[in-house]
């Protein structure tokens, strides 16, 4: 049995002010043939046990970059991580060897996929996936392993999961598959789970019940949760904090209340007014104007400037920096306070 | 809205079985799939009716016979007062030009390899009566202005557009011969949330510009509701409930319609404690052999002894306005989807 090297992190807290989880300037780049895109610019964020990260963002905003840097499982080549760090509990990921790696992903740190079906392999049965945790991680054996995975399948309340573990994914619903994904994730009592887009492709009645799900498994295990997605609705029902991200920035971070309260940067306050809203059917939608920015060919100065109703000279030469406001959030534009009154222009 | 009351579309008793067989040589049929089965509703010109429902409810194979791109089983689609249904040959090709369709994905609806001009144009290919030959390219050029696109652009390919661009060129391609109806089956889903509210607008403009008619398919309540004046929820290939959307949103009288609701995650985090969720167990039945009686009952915390045994009709029922089929129903304030 191999002892690891999983010594090299402390196993809790005790860091004074470090957070669980923190993201600091990260940047990520590919080399592609057209050029070098960067898909990442400097993202920070930190989450606390327990708590609930949202990070929101269209598609090519960096979001699930992100995300998957802090597991490690990008692509190098052709990804590179010229800046940055990512510490949990106090030590940087991205300095540890690809062994030490492989410790925290899955064990320490666990994700859950947008796509259940192709996130699992169709030739081997649930059981066998979510056993192979345990027979990996822990060296248990394949009966033990198989009996922690039908525990693990009554955990996540997939019916009769005593006789469902020899199934093989088609043979379940998409929000089956996608508990099936949620019980992999837990099975070594993570203390970060990250969730990219965990419902996108669910109906909404499913949607409930998947949510329902992680908030419960939350509870339980006090886990910290970084919630990826693009629906405001998801985000306004389970997050305490929440990072916009565009064209790979965080344009704004606050406490979820602050945010859909009052919106201190003028894309997140376009997302929030393009919602459609019973007090003004029959009238046009509020509409974001243009396109989300090429990565390949960045607008200069603020990212967000050729869509920005605020925009003022200074936009397209200087990039705004994360502005603190009140001690409690932040914006990356130069006039947020005029974003905060809603004065507009 | 407005709604010129002349009636367009009529669909009486629509059903769909796909039959499920066994055998290779000789073919014996085992069963069928129940897609559609058994739905009625009315379409006025100018008027938006807004179909919900989880997926494999039926939506999209309903969405495919009003466009006659599958027989049903039985029923009729009466456009203009003529069964679409019965229709063959010449006569089905000129009602077909009534009725067109904005598909879901705009990366997949569109080939890559004609230009934007012939695939707005290739309606007029199959009907040459609209634009005569030398006319074409003004034609698209106009549609192309029309939905917001640069004229100038038609001699680009797909891949030169961004996805909210792309949604416009398939709704020019559906407006080419001027149809009354136009069917759509979740337009907006498969794009950006800051494009979503533009391609909603232009839909919107288009149809107090033209009168059009729409059949608009969506998973998302929130976009059903701002653009619909009437609403269907389906659930297992039948409307479990159908009337005006406020009816519907703010009065929902069946307990399947009441639960989709209140599983909307609302955008609004003030006292997202306290609010009331029904969340439903289980996964919709197999259409292959849904419940006797009430389909929805094995899902439903009011069922009864007589939801098993007596299947209840779409009609309007005591103490609500609108028509639902539920033994049960009861108008009930769930929740208010933004």
């Amino acid at each position: 049995m191999k002892k690891t090297s999983l010594d090299t992190l402390p196993a809790e807290g005790g860091l004074g002010d470090e957070p669980l989880l923190a993201v600091d300037n990260l940047h990520v780049e590919f080399a592609t043939r057209a050029g070098t895109v960067r898909a990442v610019n400097g993202v920070s964020y930190s989450l606390g046990p327990g708590e609930t990260l949202a990070v929101l963002g269209e598609s090519g905003s960096g979001k699930s970059v992100t995300a998957q840097a802090i597991m490690g499982i990008l692509d190098m080549p052709p990804a590179r991580i010229p800046k940055g760090e990512i510490r949990f509990r106090g030590t940087d990921l991205l300095k540890l060897s690809d062994e030490a790696r492989t410790q925290v992903r899955g064990q320490r740190i666990a994700m859950i996929f947008q796509d259940a079906l192709s996130a699992l392999n169709p030739v081997f049965t649930v059981g066998w996936q979510i056993s192979e945790m345990f027979r990996v991680h822990r060296g248990m054996s394949k009966r033990d392993a198989m009996i922690k995975a039908v525990e693990l399948m009554d955990r996540v309340r997939i019916p009769a999961a005593k006789q469902r573990v020899n199934d093989y994914p088609h043979q379940f619903s998409g929000g089956m598959r996608q508990r099936i994904m949620i019980a992999m994730s837990i099975a070594l009592d993570p203390e970060v789970l990250i969730a990219d887009e965990p419902t996108t492709a669910l109906d909404v009645t499913v949607q409930a019940q998947i949510m329902e799900l992680l908030a419960e498994l939350q509870r339980e295990s006090n886990m910290g949760m970084i919630l990826i997605t693009h629906d405001l609705g998801v985000v306004a029902d389970v997050a305490d904090k929440i990072a916009v991200m565009y064209a790979g920035r965080i344009v704004e971070n606050a406490p979820v209340h602050d945010i859909y309260r009052n919106p201190a940067h003028p894309y997140t306050k376009g997302l929030l007014e393009s919602i459609p809203r019973v007090d003004l059917k029959g009238q046009e939608l509020y509409a974001i104007k243009g396109l989300p920015p090429n990565l390949l060919d960045m607008p200069t100065g603020c990212a967000f400037h050729p869509r920005c109703p605020y925009r003022q000279d200074n936009c397209v030469t200087d990039n705004p920096p994360l502005y603190e406001i009140n001690g409690r959030r932040n914006s990356a534009c130069h006039y947020w306070r005029e974003v905060l009154d809603g004065d507009q222009g | 809205m407005a709604t010129k009351g002349e009636r367009i579309l009529e669909v009486r008793d629509l059903v769909k079985h796909f039959p499920l067989t066994q055998g290779i040589m000789f073919k014996k049929q085992i069963g069928a799939i129940k897609a559609v089965d058994g739905v009625s509703f009315t379409l006025d010109k100018g008027e938006t009716l807004g179909i919900v429902g989880e997926s494999g409810c039926g939506k999209s194979t309903l969405a495919k016979l009003l466009m006659a791109l599958e027989r049903p089983t039985s029923g009729s689609v009466m456009i203009n007062g003529r069964d679409m249904a019965r229709a063959k040959g010449g006569e089905l090709k000129r009602m077909r030009r009534n009725i067109q369709m904005v598909m879901q994905d705009p990366y997949t609806s569109l080939n890559p390899r004609m230009t934007v001009g012939d695939i707005v144009g290739e309606p007029f290919d199959i009907h040459t009566e609209v634009a005569p030959k030398g006319d074409r390219s003004r034609r698209v050029q106009e549609l192309l202005e029309v939905v917001g696109l640069n004229p100038d652009h038609i001699n680009r390919y797909p891949h030169q557009f961004s996805g909210g661009q792309r949604q416009r060129i398939g709704i020019a391609r559906g407006l080419a011969l001027q149809p009354e109806i136009i069917v759509c089956d979740e337009p907006v889903s498969a794009l950006d949330v800051s494009i979503q509210a533009q391609v909603i607008n232009l839909l919107e403009r288009l149809q107090n510009e033209f009168n059009l008619a729409y059949i608009f398919i969506a998973h998302d309540l929130s976009v059903v509701r701002h653009i619909s004046d009437r609403v269907g929820v389906m659930y297992l290939g039948k409307f479990v409930e159908l009337g005006k959307d406020v009816e519907i949103y703010d009065k929902p009288a069946h307990p399947y319609t009441q639960a989709l609701l209140s599983a909307v995650p609302v955008p609004d985090p003030e006292g997202r404690e306290q609010r009331e969720r029904i969340i439903l167990q289980g996964d919709p039945p197999s259409p292959a052999n849904p419940p006797s009686g009430c389909r929805f009952r094995t899902r439903c915390w009011k069922a009864q002894e007589i939801c098993a045994e007596e299947e209840p009709l779409l009609q309007i029922r005591p103490g609500t306005q609108h028509e639902s089929a539920c033994h049960f129903a009861e108008t009930h304030d769930v929740v208010h989807v933004g």
